[in-house]
């Protein structure tokens, strides 16, 4: 492949291919991010409770 | 079973314990990050850029490089749920339950994108957006059997008694499994669309295979990472009124 | 194996009492099938084409609706955990309330089948194997369908969720089954898909209970 612009052309099938590894890659990082957030929030949440209960 | 070196035994028994696992998650998942960065780099480098164009599909073939190995991980996660569900039933591990649960909104996601990016892949190749092949529709099934963990666990208040039952039905689910795909492709051959499936067996080149074979091991990594990260939260969640947990909120 | 034989004899006893809910499940196989023509059009051909899937279907989800009878009175008064409290193996009480569950609600079907037949315009030559795959059938899915509702019976609303666990599960019975109506419709050989209904058959019967029992044992604790 010679340019950049052929790269994402991917010879025509460009809208298919690079929507396919977005949404690959999107709901592979959810999957990651969510659980590291909602950890997060948990250990707040239980620290309060902790505080509260002294 | 003396084949098996006591270390590794003792280890085996020390995960155990939520805290040396939740402990354990901490320490690997840097290393595991890592190594998942690289193969996923090197694997799309090689899917995207230098392999060789296909002369029949163009390029629009590269899809099976998150095609493929998101459809193997949505088989191998059910598996792996099925292990843990045995395991658990059998020993009664915690942390059996906690994996089968952490493990299946991800295998529902490999099975989400399985059948999303073969869509997009038919398009361009069958014209249509979805095509009744013998391989999405067993992908669809199995996105069923996950969804069925994921809804039984939550409607389940006592989340003992949920872990049991999702459990029995991953087993159950497991074995249904090759029946359930041998079945469709029995169905599939019967009402054989006008075109054949070049989804099954692309003539693989081994330039074509080795960033294949990279991207699948890296979701492998993938997985393990992202597993890990829902069973830490699942741990906290499970064992919020244990001492360890309240020495860890100490620290934080 | 008394208890086996007891446990029948009191589930039909229980169901006859409540005659009218037997109905049911007939009403619903009756209706569906005729929604399908109301649905598509009355284009002979297109129906008979579609005959035996949609018989097939429709005796599924007739089945599948049904399931929630076969531990709910008995969760609800008390005697599953009687069951589960008894020395009895549980999996030979469970098996025995299938066959009860099955010879009031599956059987009936294979009473109605040569109507719906007759609506759809089946091929007289396909009758005999679309009798033969519902008693082949039927039992599957009342086997597998036992393995749904005992994950579900303790949960308020277990509706909805028993077609998700167990409608996937299905999915080889109906294959099966409706394909060999098809081919018998079209004059052709279905000793391969009879052959593999009777093996399903036999591995449900002797497998489902098994899970089942153990579901039962979580889901009443």
């Amino acid at each position: 492949m010679n340019s950049f612009a052929e790269f994402l052309a991917m010879g025509g099938y460009g809208f298919y291919v690079w929507t396919s590894y977005a949404i690959s890659f999107v709901v592979l990082l959810l999957n990651v991010i969510v659980p590291m957030v909602q950890r997060k929030q948990l250990l707040r949440e239980l620290a309060l409770k902790q505080k509260r209960a002294k | 079973m003396s084949i098996i070196p006591a270390p590794i035994v003792r280890f085996y028994h020390q995960t155990a314990s939520p805290p040396f696992f939740y402990s354990l998650s901490n320490k690997l998942l840097p290393w595991l990050t890592a190594i998942f960065l690289m193969l996923l780099g090197y694997g799309l480098y090689a899917g995207l850029y230098l392999a060789p164009t296909d002369y029949q599909q163009g390029d629009s073939y590269r899809i099976i490089y998150v095609h493929v190995p998101a459809a193997w991980m949505s088989l191998f996660i059910y598996v792996v749920m099925a292990v843990a569900g045995a395991i658990s039933l059998i020993w009664r591990m915690k942390i059996a339950d906690v994996v089968l649960i952490s493990s299946a909104p991800i295998g529902a996601s490999f099975t989400f994108i399985a059948l999303v990016t073969g869509s997009l892949w038919g398009k361009p190749m069958w014209g249509t957006w979805w095509v009744w092949d013998a391989r999405l529709t067993s992908e669809l099934i199995l996105l069923f059997l996950y969804l069925g963990v994921i809804s039984l666990y939550g409607a389940i208040e006592d989340k003992r008694t949920a872990s049991r039952a999702v459990a029995i039905l991953a087993l159950v689910g497991v074995v249904n499994i090759p029946i359930i795909h041998y079945s469709v492709q029995w169905w599939n051959t019967l009402h054989q669309g006008p075109t054949v499936t070049k989804m099954d067996k692309p003539s693989i080149h081994l330039d074509m295979l080795i960033p294949l074979l990279v991207m699948a091991t890296a979701f492998k990594f993938y997985y393990a990472i992202a597993m890990l990260q829902v069973a830490k939260v699942e741990i906290l969640l499970r064992e919020q009124n244990t001492q360890w947990v309240k020495k860890l909120l100490e620290t934080k | 194996m008394s208890a086996f034989f007891a446990v029948i004899r009191r589930d039909l006893i229980l169901a006859f009492r409540r005659r009218a809910e037997i109905a049911n499940p007939l009403f619903f196989f009756i209706l569906v099938v005729t929604l399908f023509p109301l649905g598509v059009g009355a284009n002979p051909k297109l129906l008979q084409a579609m005959a035996p899937g949609v018989i097939w279907v429709s005796a599924l989800l007739a089945v599948m609706l049904s399931l929630d009878s076969l531990f709910r009175s008995d969760f609800d008064d008390g005697s599953l955990e009687q069951m589960l409290l008894s020395s009895h193996p549980l999996t030979v009480l469970v098996m025995a309330k299938i066959i009860a569950h099955w010879l009031v609600t599956g059987l009936p079907l294979l009473v109605v089948a040569p109507l719906l037949a007759i609506f759809l315009g089946l091929p007289e030559q396909a009758l005999g194997t679309l009798l033969l795959t519902l008693v082949l059938a039927t039992p599957v899915l009342s086997l597998i369908g036992s393995i749904g509702v005992s994950l579900t019976v303790g949960l308020r609303r277990g509706g909805m969720i028993i077609s998700l666990l167990v409608l996937p599960l299905y999915v080889p019975v109906l294959i099966f089954a409706s394909n060999a109506v098809e081919m018998a419709g079209n004059g052709l050989a279905v000793d391969a898909q009879i052959n593999i209904l009777v093996a399903i058959f036999f591995m449900s019967a002797v497998l489902a209970p098994l899970p089942a029992a153990a579901a039962l044992k979580m889901s009443v604790n």
